[in-house]
């Protein structure tokens, strides 16, 4: 089974309701604050206005991540625009669902933004240049086709005649546009923009406070609201004392949300805060309360012996294999709930009328907060306005919308009035859509010349697909656990020529919300394969490297990628006393990646990760230093959760409150991280998250070469280890 | 009330002693740069100046900020002019997401106006705030960047 990516209900609910709405709102309306200053759009994605300054439509999510920047780049590359001139704005998905979805999928989740979007969107670019030059070429009263275009000018070869983009936008926009679809993209061998390492166009103002994050927002009349919902996941508001704190300083109201929470309205969110702290709830705590994470840890130990329920990679004949092997290994692994831990807490502001529903609020995908707009509203499409906000981190998180669906329930309770709504870190941390826990019992079996010849795996854990996306199960199973390590495909394919394999799962979810976390299920598939690689590579008496390789020939572009990352590395090559190396390989979200990691372990458990060489294969590259960016985060996104994660369980409730108890990596314990970029070209493949697949098992199986103990359970803050 | 002093201007405002001086900054008087990442002094977002000295803002009670002079991201840049610290997180292209900058800016700035050319040591035992992007190799890099300008 290949997982992918499906678009999420929600953006399916807007897309069906897209004509209808359309229709409505009729197609007149100015889409975008430069076509409201007076510009009118060449298409969806450019607008160029007189002075030569070009607005180029994004419809996806900036968090960090850089697609802005790289989906820009591919735009202007076809449009053959001057990149200092180029500025941006943000899509509002109400007038994607006005405009029958012109701007595509809104979703920035699954490593996707850009390698989902790229052909589009150059060729929306393309369509927009084809104009400006037919205007230019109308003006002139020459062929198209004896003109080009290159940094924003019009030439005519001919006559040497020029002419500016701004200068002829304003006609470009009255031609008929030319079916998107026709245009013949640029060779990516010809790029100039696109591909280099340009300046991302959003760093300024993060450098000096101006930058405006969801969290920010300032409304005439506004109020703030704080909330706690049921600390056990399941449970339900019985009943609260709103009398004891709306004599409280600055207090409006205290509202039940949703059956599930208590929200306390304040005129500044402290004073809320506050408040809510004070407060007195009853819940009932529902059946969610008896969990502790050892029951969990039994659950899904039971669920590794259990009957298959869904195969996901079968190959060969596994039960010969084992029969017949000369030598056997078998390991148990588990890894456990990860919280996402945005630097900026969930949060969204709304107001609510009667003819009217508007949130504010940053997200991974715009569409679904319209959707949940007017699911919570009650109101329709044309009804409902979503402002996108730069995401403080999404991480995966801010693809779901809770949060937003509590601020439209409390905003209904007080109408007219703007709520901004923000979770505490403590609700954050406890009211988290984590990233599942699971368990895997590994078995191989080698013959007399140490060759693996069956390789069985038996996932047990919970399904994210079953707690949050019930509709995209298949038969009630969940394929999307096995990533990386599906039989073909091109989203995450094993990379071993192993004859005989059998993968299934057993799925056990429990009563907290699951969420795709980034990376999602690659994270802990590729320590369970990788580690345990490693682990049969040890008992071959194989180095792993090329234990690796002899098991790679038919996957030529996983080997590439391993290769590129020892020969940086210098596999082999002695290393300073103490110092030890560990490596790893995976596919994901269409990319190839790896690591070599080096480490050393002192004899009382101080870890020092001194280097990671990460390389990976995306295919193409939008921009190198964004995707530079995204391996080195990726390594301390990963790393942070095996050294210091993991949220456990007592009483149904989630443990770890703040990152005092969930810690992340800081300057001190930050490796120095190499990238190799080795993009083999022909396909489009995420850099978001591959990275982070291969950056845990990279280091535990140092970890294992320097100490000769191999860890099976995270984090390594409960193994005896710790960094500086 | 409560008078402030920050960025060089006299803010005087209708809030409770015991207010962390971070939601004085931000709601009572409007200065949204400074960011509220945890509320505990574990994340380092909230950093402000006191004196000249780099503070966790969200667990400072606002009182004990009348009288000092505070510095927020806001106020760093004179005239809209980068400091060299705001230059060399330009240039080496530093934030991501960007949330966890102003805090990390400010305890950088702190940190070479003690130390003008601090070691990797030194830089390590001093900045200890959280970036969930994991942005640390570049704000090295900047640090240092910075410290030779």
């Amino acid at each position: 089974m290949n997982y992918v990516p499906k678009i999420d209900r929600r953006s399916f609910v807007v897309g069906t309701a897209a004509a209808g709405a359309g229709l409505t709102l009729g197609m007149t309306l100015p889409f975008g604050a430069a076509e409201a200053q007076g510009t009118p759009e060449l298409n969806a994605w450019v607008v160029v206005k007189p002075d030569d300054t070009v607005v180029i439509r994004f419809a996806r999510s900036e968090m960090g991540q850089g697609a802005l920047t790289g989906l820009c780049q591919l735009i202007a590359e076809e449009l053959e625009c001057d990149w200092a001139k180029v500025s941006w704005e943000y899509v509002n998905p109400a007038w994607n669902v006005a405009r029958k979805r012109v701007w595509g999928n809104f979703n920035s989740t699954g490593s996707n933004a850009i390698r989902q979007s790229h052909e589009y969107v150059r060729q929306g670019g393309a369509a927009a240049r084809q104009m400006l030059i037919q205007a230019a070429a109308d003006a002139w009263k020459v062929p198209a086709a004896e003109c080009t275009a290159a940094n924003s000018v019009v030439t005519h070869a001919g006559t040497g005649r020029k002419a500016s983009y701004g200068s002829v936008a304003l006609a470009a926009a009255k031609i008929e546009p030319p079916d998107p679809k026709s245009m013949k993209l640029k060779d990516p061998k010809s790029w100039k923009i696109a591909g280099k390492p340009l300046a991302r166009l959003d760093t300024r103002d993060k450098l000096t406070g101006r930058q405006k994050y969801s969290i920010d927002t300032q409304l005439p009349g506004m109020l703030n609201a704080a909330i706690k919902a049921c600390p056990v996941r399941g449970g339900k508001v019985v009943s609260f004392d709103a009398a004891k704190v709306k004599g409280m300083k600055g207090v409006k109201d205290v509202f039940n949300v949703g059956g599930t929470a208590v929200a306390v309205v304040a005129d500044t969110w402290w004073h809320a805060k506050t408040a809510l702290d004070a407060l007195p709830v009853v819940w009932d705590e529902g059946p969610g309360a008896k969990v502790s994470s050892a029951t969990i840890a039994a659950f899904l130990k039971e669920g590794l012996e259990a009957q298959t329920q869904l195969v996901g990679n079968k190959t060969g004949d596994i039960g010969a294999a084992l029969a017949g092997a000369a030598k056997k290994v078998e390991a148990v692994y588990a890894y456990p709930y990860q919280n996402h831990a945005c630097m900026e807490p969930l949060n969204a502001t709304a107001r609510y009328t009667a003819d009217k529903c508007e949130v504010w609020t940053s997200t991974q995908n715009a569409e679904s907060v319209l959707a949940a707009a007017v699911e919570a509203s009650g109101l329709p499409f044309s009804k409902c306005d979503v402002t996108v906000v730069t995401a403080g981190g999404g991480f995966g998180r801010r693809g779901r919308t809770d949060y937003v669906t509590q601020a439209v329930q409390i905003a209904k309770q007080m109408p007219g009035v703007p709520i901004k709504l923000l979770w505490s870190r403590e609700e954050d941390m406890t009211q988290g859509t984590y990233h599942p826990i699971t368990q895997c019992k590994l078995t191989a079996s080698l013959d007399a010349d140490n060759n693996v010849t069956g390789l069985n795996m038996r996932i047990s854990g919970q399904s994210i697909l079953a707690g949050i996306a019930p509709d995209r199960l298949t038969n009630g199973r969940d394929p999307a656990v096995f990533q990386g390590l599906n039989a073909g495909g091109a989203e995450g394919a094993l990379g071993y020529d192993i004859p005989n394999v059998f993968i299934d799962h057993a799925m056990r979810n429990t009563h907290l919300t699951p969420g795709f976390w980034r990376g999602v299920n690659n994270n802990q598939n590729a320590i369970y394969l990788e580690c345990f690689i490693d682990e049969v590579a040890h008992a071959a008496g194989v180095d792993p490297l090329e234990f690796r390789r002899k098991m790679m020939k038919k996957h030529p572009k996983h080997l590439a990628v391993l290769n590129a990352a020892a020969e940086r590395a210098e596999w082999g090559k002695p290393l300073p006393k103490g110092v030890f190396r560990g490596i790893a390989q995976q596919m994901g979200y269409g990319s190839y990646v790896a690591a070599v990691s080096e480490v050393s372990v002192s004899s009382d458990g101080l870890l020092t990760i001194h280097r990671i060489v990460g390389a990976t294969d995306s295919g193409h590259i939008a921009n190198p230093l964004l995707v530079e960016r995204q391996i080195a985060g990726s390594f301390v996104f990963g790393l942070s959760a095996i050294l210091y994660g993991g949220c456990t369980v007592k009483d149904g409730r989630i443990e770890q409150t703040n990152f005092d108890s969930y810690n992340s990596m800081r300057m001190a314990a930050m490796p120095k991280v190499e990238t190799v970029l080795v993009p083999s070209g022909g396909f489009w493949g995420g850099v978001g998250e591959p990275t982070i697949f291969v950056a845990a098992p990279s280091v535990l199986n140092a970890i294992f070469a320097a100490t000769g103990k191999r860890i099976r359970s995270f984090p390594l803050k409960d193994q005896g280890l710790r960094t500086a | 009330m409560i008078s402030l002093t920050i960025n060089g201007q006299t803010h005087t405002i209708d809030v409770e002693p015991d207010t962390p001086l971070l939601w004085a900054i931000r709601e009572n008087v409007g200065l949204t740069g400074t960011k509220y990442g945890c509320g505990v002094a574990q994340c380092g977002s909230c950093t402000v100046h006191i004196d000249g000295v780099a503070v966790r803002s969200c667990s400072m009670p606002v009182s004990a900020a009348v009288g000092t002079k505070i510095t927020t991201i806001e106020g760093i840049a004179e005239n809209n002019v980068l400091t060299k610290v705001q230059q060399a997180w330009l240039a080496n292209e530093v934030p991501q997401c960007g949330y966890c900058q102003s805090g990390m800016i400010m305890a950088v700035t702190a940190l070479l106006k003690d130390k003008p050319k601090p070691t990797d040591a030194e830089i390590n035992d001093t900045i200890t705030n959280i970036c969930r992007c994991g942005t640390f190799q570049q704000v090295r890099a900047a640090i240092h960047a910075a410290a030779n300008a």
